[in-house]
């Protein structure tokens, strides 16, 4: 096939209609998705929430509580689920930032008494094989039924009563962290308001 | 040109993973499990056949000095097409919260824009050759690469975690854990090294 020339015009015009091109399709395909891509990222957050707390009938996802966590500029957010106005349970979207990949956020569901009901991952950037282990019921079912104010969420080597995953001690620890950092503020919002409505 | 042997020179022959080192940053870094793998083998297919048709399209329009520039702005659109769609409806989690699809790669398919593979095929094949050809090119070997990194992600699953295809096939050959470097960043090197080698064997005996 011939080569076309290489005149200034000529390569202007061509990167030009490219970059034009590229962008108006780019433009389309993101319209046509947004909605899609929108409802994925709710969709996935009102099924851990779903997990994470007793049966409710309200819409939790739309009904939130934003606390300042101990670190400046971080927010926890509580979902309230509620069964025919009784609060049933509280899906709390936490963190902690010593996990081994850098950030693990988990959604910690409570039970009015404080007893954790269950426990969501929503992001980790864990080792695939060892850290994300976490998400099996071998580690994660240490967690649902206990109060972290009798059961301490701390590994065993730290003295804590937490079976950590085989070669993933540091996924461990953070993921004990990020649900005592959920456990922290959900009594601190208990003691400072006497209850959340 | 011969349309099949076009098509089946991604397999073997021209292997992009085993024979051509092509992309090794994706096939290293995708393959602890099979499904990734397949996952990461079609997308780099989709964005492979649809880059070589629309280059092998223009190439004639595109003067030679900026062909580079368009071809990856072309072939960049196209993973970002890639990157939309999957974010879309590939972004469901497993019935116990296991990673989606998307969770597992979102952060590779952002590279396919850098993956050798799409632009030296672009380079080497499409620009040169009819519209037709490049799509058959693209499909072969994207499909060989999806090929490797399933035959990669495979080994590295069986031998690392002792599952195969899970979670679509929810089984554990053994108790307890697997080898666990496999599932690391060594065990890739090591199962690919090994691989390559036995891919070797294989091609000499098929040019005898």
């Amino acid at each position: 096939m011939a080569k076309k020339e290489s005149t200034f015009l000529s390569m202007v015009l061509t990167l030009f209609l490219v970059t034009l091109g590229a962008s108006a399709a780019l433009g389309y395909v993101y319209e046509l998705t947004k909605d899609a891509i929108a409802d994925a990222e709710s969709a996935k957050k009102s099924l851990a929430v779903k997990r994470v707390v007793p049966e409710f009938n309200n819409n939790p996802t739309e009904e939130f509580i934003k606390i300042p966590a101990e670190t400046e500029g971080d927010t926890l957010y509580f979902y309230v689920a509620r069964m025919n106005d009784d609060t049933v349970g509280y899906a709390i979207e936490t963190y902690s930032k010593k996990a081994f990949g850098g950030l693990l956020k988990l959604l910690v569901g409570l039970k009015p008494d404080g007893t954790i009901n269950n426990v969501a991952v929503l992001e980790h950037k864990e080792t695939p094989g060892l850290g994300t282990k976490m998400t099996e019921e071998k580690f994660s079912s240490q967690f649902p039924d206990k109060n972290p104010a009798k059961f301490i969420l701390k590994v065993k080597k730290d003295g804590g009563d937490v079976d950590a995953i085989t070669a993933s001690t540091i996924t461990s620890r953070a993921y004990c962290d990020a649900v005592q950092r959920a456990f922290s503020a959900y009594t601190e919002t208990q003691t400072e308001k006497g209850g959340m409505k | 040109m011969n349309q099949w042997r076009n098509f089946i020179k991604g397999f073997i022959k021209e292997n992009p993973v085993f024979v051509l080192f092509l992309g090794m940053c994706p096939t290293l870094g995708t393959t602890s499990s099979a499904i990734n793998g397949i996952g990461m083998g079609l997308a780099t297919t989709f964005v492979l056949v649809l880059s070589n048709v629309f280059i092998s399209l223009t190439a004639r329009f595109i003067p030679d000095k900026v062909r580079i520039p368009s071809y990856i702005v072309i072939i960049a659109s196209f993973v970002t097409v890639v990157d939309l769609i999957m974010k879309a409806y590939t972004n469901t989690p497993g019935p116990n919260g296991e990673p989606s699809l998307y969770d597992n790669l979102g952060l590779f398919i952002p590279l396919i824009v850098v993956n050798c593979i799409v632009l030296g095929r672009a380079e080497a094949f499409a620009s040169k050759n009819s519209v037709f050809s490049s799509f058959i090119d693209g499909f072969g070997i994207g499909l060989g690469f999806t090929f490797a990194l399933f035959i990669l992600g495979s080994v590295r699953e069986i031998l690392g975690s002792g599952t195969f295809l899970y979670p679509a096939l929810n089984f554990k050959f053994i108790k307890g854990d697997g080898m666990l470097a496999f599932v690391l960043a060594p065990g890739a090197f090591l199962a690919l090294g090994y691989l390559i080698a036995i891919m070797n064997i294989v091609k000499k005996r098929f040019a005898k």
